[in-house]
């Protein structure tokens, strides 16, 4: 069974001149975390958008589980799919418990009391993304991390078999961001499908099995991390001079490929292995 | 303690108030006299009191109360915006306009019932003009666009009434200005039968839509992820709601602040959820317009005052404290 194929997908917003994802045709697999890699405007929010079918295509088509993705119910939905929105803010404050308790609406609808396999949802999606301390806590009061891992304790809260994050460590710290990283790669490897967005390159590159990187709402490079992460990609695509190393280890990122940016002065890059420099 | 308990207090405060109301006034009743009263025995006097006037006012009362208590909780989670009220898409203004007309249009032969009715015609007319600005592209409701379109159109009713105050003789311009601050005298079972068969439903509908609200009230598209179908929570709770306002502007005319504070009052107690802040608005609401039309019967009596003015006067100090509460 596949996660999401697209064919053709393109959306425009109404006020723009210019479609934010154009032509888009990919696959992302079940059982594999799959990262949206891409400059900043490059389509990776509205195509995850698309993809959750709160945006409608202006043009081309969506499956999800070999299923149209318009045939499916948002309850349904919601059942299949977890879903980390990047930035959200409660007008009313309230509690990391309530909070992620809402996870379980999919699950409970507008009028089914909550019963034992609810507080049990809601419990253990805690535990996992440690926050169980922090449930009485109003949201307004964490800090940005925990802010973030009580979002996706209520997307785990879901117990859908796929996650679907934007942007998940944006202004986290690196122990942080770290954090969610493991987390996820867990949760893959109990065999939920990932699918996120991200800046983070070196850490898609460690933690994810597929890339799909955007330019300018195309598709520029999908594969591996290693077949996508490769100097001339990622300099066409994000306009800086990089190089590309090795992993050093140790553990099981060993050898995935990292890009380090280099400074911007032209005179250093020519000076490069392999560059033809004519550079004074 | 249990959320079922916390509101079967609140009714029992609610029917304390109503019970409270029906014995002040020029003639003090006590409590015996009032349930005598209600079961139709003892001196005739009495009984006619407390059955044509004071405990229909008391009853509508708490009908309106509640409802824009009601309708104030699901603005603010619609519009996810703390300051909503249920007039804030121009729903009284609509209403005044309609009030205003019909008073300084038909002169004497404004009867109440009429100028209910045409109340009830602007409010309905100004939430279908709101909807339609508010309704973009496609089939979705923009709830900032929502927001906008109402405090414009609001705007624009008042400079409506003001329009019609121009031409009215003095008499209409101090009919329709009384109108606008709200008032109970008016109160018959029929005025009481009319509102409760919009209200009751209405409020059924609203906490059906509690879970939802919820959702919505953390963001809409965070709402659609979790399963709500927005655009359809998003129409029914504005429709209900506007509707909801509407039936209780015409029944009583414009009575501000219930709206706006009393769900604040509700959350700050015992939180935001809408499966318990809904009912417990309505209760609370209710208990606190029976209260103050008390007080605008009695304060100043003979003179009557305002109950608009009642409201406003606990309302606005309370409110600029929970502004300075936010603030730090």
């Amino acid at each position: 069974m596949s996660g999401w194929r697209c064919t053709g997908l393109t959306y425009r917003y109404p006020e723009s001149s210019r479609p934010a994802v154009r032509d888009l045709s990919i696959d992302i697999p079940a059982g594999a975390t799959t990262a949206v890699l891409g400059p900043n405007g490059s389509g990776k929010s509205t195509l995850l958008r698309l993809l959750l079918g709160v945006i409608r295509p202006s043009a081309g088509t969506v499956d999800f589980q070999d299923r149209p993705l318009a045939t499916w119910g948002r309850e349904a939905l919601a059942r299949e799919v977890g879903v980390v929105p990047q930035g959200e803010e409660a007008v009313f404050p309230m509690s990391v418990r309530d909070l992620v308790a809402m996870g379980r609406y999919p699950h409970l609808g507008a009028w089914r009391r909550e019963g034992e396999a609810d507080h049990r949802a809601v419990e253990d999606a805690m535990d996992r993304c440690d926050v169980r301390d922090l449930a009485a806590r109003a949201v307004p009061t964490l800090s940005g991390g925990e802010r973030q891992r009580a979002r996706l304790a209520r997307a785990l809260a879901q117990e859908a078999p796929t996650l679907a994050l934007d942007e998940p460590t944006a202004a986290l710290d690196v122990a942080h961001e770290m954090a969610i990283f493991e987390l996820l790669r867990d949760l893959a490897h109990a065999g939920r499908t990932v699918l996120l967005v991200t800046h983070n390159l070196n850490l898609a590159a460690r933690y994810a099995d597929r890339l799909v990187l955007l330019d300018g709402g195309r598709l520029a490079a999908e594969g591996t991390p290693a077949q996508v992460l490769t100097r001339e990609t990622v300099e066409r695509v994000y306009g800086w001079p990089v190089e590309i190393v090795g992993h050093p280890g140790p553990g099981p990122d060993t050898g995935a490929p990292q890009v380090v940016p280099l400074a911007g002065d032209p005179s250093i890059r020519a000076t490069r292995p392999g560059e033809q420099g004519h550079a004074a | 303690m249990k959320p079922v308990l916390r509101l079967a207090l609140l009714a029992a405060a609610a029917l304390a108030a109503v019970v409270l109301a029906v014995r002040v006034g020029a003639v003090p009743l006590s409590t015996r006299e009032v349930v005598d009263g209600v079961r139709g025995m003892g001196d005739p006097t009495t009984v006619a009191i407390v059955r044509e006037l004071r405990l229909p006012r008391a009853i509508l009362a708490a009908l309106v109360g509640g409802s824009l208590a009601a309708g104030g909780a699901a603005f603010q989670a619609l519009l996810r915006n703390p300051l909503a009220e249920p007039f804030i898409l121009g729903v009284s203004g609509g209403a005044a306009v309609g009030a205003a007309m019909a008073i300084v249009l038909a002169g004497a032969l404004a009867t109440s019932g009429l100028v209910s009715a045409s109340a009830l015609v602007g409010a309905v007319a100004a939430i279908v003009f709101v909807m339609r600005v508010g309704t973009v592209v496609g089939r979705t409701l923009d709830t900032r666009v929502l927001l906008l379109a109402g405090v414009v159109a609001g705007a624009f009713f008042n400079a409506c009434i003001m329009l019609v105050l121009t031409f009215a003789r003095t008499e209409s311009f101090r009919a329709a200005i009384f109108w606008m601050m709200g008032s109970f005298a008016g109160a018959t079972w029929r005025s009481i039968g009319g509102l409760a068969l919009a209200a009751v439903p209405a409020l059924l509908i609203l906490f059906a839509l509690a879970r939802p609200l919820n959702l919505l009230a953390i963001g809409e598209e965070t709402a659609a992820y979790l399963g709500v179908r927005t655009e359809r929570v998003k129409l029914l709770a504005y429709g209900t709601a506007s509707l909801l306002t509407a039936a209780s502007v015409a029944a009583s005319g414009v009575i501000g602040f219930v709206g706006l504070v009393v769900p604040h009052v509700v959350r700050m107690l015992w939180g935001p959820d809408h499966r318990f802040l809904l009912p417990a608005s309505v209760l609370l609401g209710a208990t606190f317009v029976v209260l103050a039309d008390a007080l605008a019967r009695t304060a100043a009596a003979p003179m009557e005052l305002p109950i608009g003015v009642v409201t406003a006067f606990v309302g606005v100090p309370f409110f600029l404290w929970l502004l300075r509460r936010r603030g730090t």
